[in-house]
């Protein structure tokens, strides 16, 4: 399957449409003078607009509506809006449930999340800034496969992953979800095209002629004005970590060892299959609730950080 | 970036040749494990379980993927134009399911569908009508492409939202002063000037489809006899593997699955390339 890749015309497609991502947001001043000519609102386009932002905000409301409900309350009112005010007992119940177990998966989570976004954007920079600032034999092939690497799906991966782990003895650890997690051609590719941008070569000349070792420049010099881009990476492999489910539920087989995904997966199961023991569809509605609020916070905050960062970082010498 | 490779060919290559590797070979009870050379992928290409999914997933993209497309062009042009009031909520509020897990997405969508205390049961009873058919055969379909619509809309949207904003103003200005309208500006020059994000778009989505598992995995406690065990056909690879235990035929369905990928993403591109010559 990789051999095939790097001939055929995918990447130059992905080429063309990345360095767009990426700069993004950088001219804010042009986009601000662009909105000072005014333009008149039009209203039949917000309205529209703004009725399909209520589609997409309904399950969220609804999953705060329900996360407030006794289980009797859930099955006997109606779903889209508030009756007798349970939330309090509703987390006491997730957080108590089978031992806290629930505390357990939300630490994974985050552990798994955090450390694979970390490494996965500090390998990602570290490969990015390699291929756009050295040349070295067999440059052009290697970023070839990398970039063929993006079309693998990832599916296709993960049970030979797991049957290699397997063998080694990976499997139910921290590390057969963190190791996977590490590879991001993506990642490269973007932080190549923000490199090639970010980091002046005369800069990295004037380094090199102080004295200074290759990777005391990458550490001192090109790191920092890598982060903006590095962080985009970031929230990136954040949000798919986070949010995996395929992985973890074919590598671990502990339930202390489950992230949240699998975690509530397997209530919900439960849930479904007890048929009346109804008790637990408030847990799986509750916790479900908790554990998006992590992400969602995170994930408006670093938006905002993520755009300013470009608009800022992007500066070219 | 040498701990990059080292990381990229354990966690990439070595599945990869090492999948390849196991789906040549076949298990036997009795006399162990020995060469098949084709053998896995003839029973692949013949397996009515297989090839259903796959035919399903190609329903889906067909129907799927150019709604969903649709749709985000359209948001990212609506909010790009300035014409709208509220636009830095609507781009939030659009864009915010992407940070919802797929498990998280199919449990609310599972119980807004469902037929006995889901809100849309609830309305249509009250109303005279029997529950919506949601989980049924036909609706699963339409009930799962919604879940992807409204994980991926916002995500796409914000991909195009951010190829648009990187225009230069100069590209439409000279037309808005020769009097074209908002809809022909960008109809005639926005759109043209993002299609690369728009194919990058597109053929994301098209390996999304094919590799759909959460949504079905999820939906199976809801309505076991509707998803089954092939519903798609990542499901069945997992099925293969785990529950039958068989991981060298799932190993061969994987790497069809990957072929079958990039097949239609490289259909997908010829096929755009074609009519940019055509243009």
């Amino acid at each position: 399957m990789t051999d095939t890749t790097p001939a055929s015309p995918r990447p130059a497609v992905i080429a063309e449409g990345l360095p767009v991502l990426v700069q993004s947001d950088r001219d804010e001043v042009a986009q601000a003078q662009r909105r000072a000519a005014r333009k008149p609102t039009s209203w039949l386009l917000t309205v529209f607009v703004l009725i399909c932002v209520g589609y997409f905000l309904l399950p969220l409301f609804w999953l705060v509506v329900a996360s407030t409900k006794s289980n009797a309350d859930l099955f006997s009112t109606f779903g889209l809006w508030f009756a007798n005010f349970n939330l309090f007992d509703n987390i006491k119940s997730v957080l108590t449930f089978q031992d806290g177990v629930f505390i357990y998966w939300a630490i994974n989570s985050a552990i798994y999340a955090v450390v694979s976004a970390v490494g996965a954007s500090f390998l990602s920079t570290a490969a990015g800034y390699g291929f756009a600032k050295y040349t070295f034999p067999g440059k052009a092939a290697l970023f070839a496969i990398t970039l063929g690497a993006i079309m693998i799906p990832i599916a296709a991966l993960t049970v030979p992953t797991y049957l290699l782990f397997a063998r080694a003895g990976l499997t139910d650890t921290y590390l057969a979800i963190i190791l996977p997690s590490l590879a991001t051609p993506f990642g490269v590719f973007l932080m190549r095209v923000y490199a090639s941008d970010a980091v002046d070569d005369a800069l990295i000349e004037a380094a090199r002629v102080d004295g200074v070792g290759e990777l005391r420049i990458f550490f001192t010099v090109a790191l920092r004005l890598l982060l903006p881009g590095s962080i985009t990476v970031l929230l990136f492999s954040l949000v798919a970590t986070w949010n995996n489910y395929f992985l973890p539920l074919i590598m671990l087989n502990s339930q202390d060892k489950f992230p949240l995904t699998v975690g509530l997966a397997l209530w919900q199961s439960t849930a479904a299959a007890g048929g009346g023991s109804q008790a637990l569809f408030s847990i799986v509605i509750t916790g479900s609730l908790l554990s998006i609020i992590p992400l969602v916070v995170a994930f408006l905050f670093l938006q905002r950080y993520w755009q300013s960062g470009l608009a800022t970082g992007g500066v070219k010498a | 970036m040498l701990p990059f490779f080292i990381v990229f060919v354990a966690m990439v290559i070595v599945p990869l040749v090492y999948a390849g590797y196991l789906s040549l070979y076949r298990k036997r009870l009795i006399g162990g494990t020995s060469f098949a050379g084709a053998e896995n992928y003839i029973r692949a290409l013949t397996d009515p379980l297989f090839l259903g999914g796959v035919g399903r997933m190609a329903i889906f993209l067909v129907i799927q993927v150019p709604f969903m497309i649709a749709l985000a062009l359209f948001f990212a042009l609506a909010l790009d134009s300035g014409m709208m009031k509220l636009a830095k909520f609507s781009r939030l509020a659009i864009f915010v399911p992407y940070a919802v897990p797929g498990v998280v997405a199919t449990l609310m969508w599972g119980y807004l569908y469902g037929p006995d205390f889901g809100p849309f049961a609830q309305i249509s009873k009250s109303l005279g009508f029997g529950p919506p058919p949601f989980l049924t055969q036909t609706g699963m379909l339409f009930s799962i492409m919604n879940i992807v619509n409204w994980a991926f809309i916002g995500y796409n949207m914000i991909i195009i939202y951010a190829a648009l904003r990187s225009l230069p103003g100069e590209l439409y200005e000279a037309a808005r002063v020769d009097g074209a309208s908002e809809p022909r500006i960008a109809w005639s020059i926005k759109i043209p000037a993002v299609r690369p994000a728009l194919l990058l778009t597109v053929i994301f989505s098209v390996i999304g489809t094919f590799q759909l598992f959460t949504e079905p995995k999820l939906m199976f406690s809801l309505a076991p006899n509707v998803i089954g065990t092939a519903w798609s056909p990542n499901l069945y690879a997992y099925n293969v593997a785990f529950v039958n235990q068989d991981a060298n035929y799932a190993a061969a369905l994987a790497f069809l699955l990957g072929i079958v990928i990039m097949i239609v993403s490289y259909i997908v591109q010829l096929s755009t390339q074609r009519k940019e010559r055509g243009l």
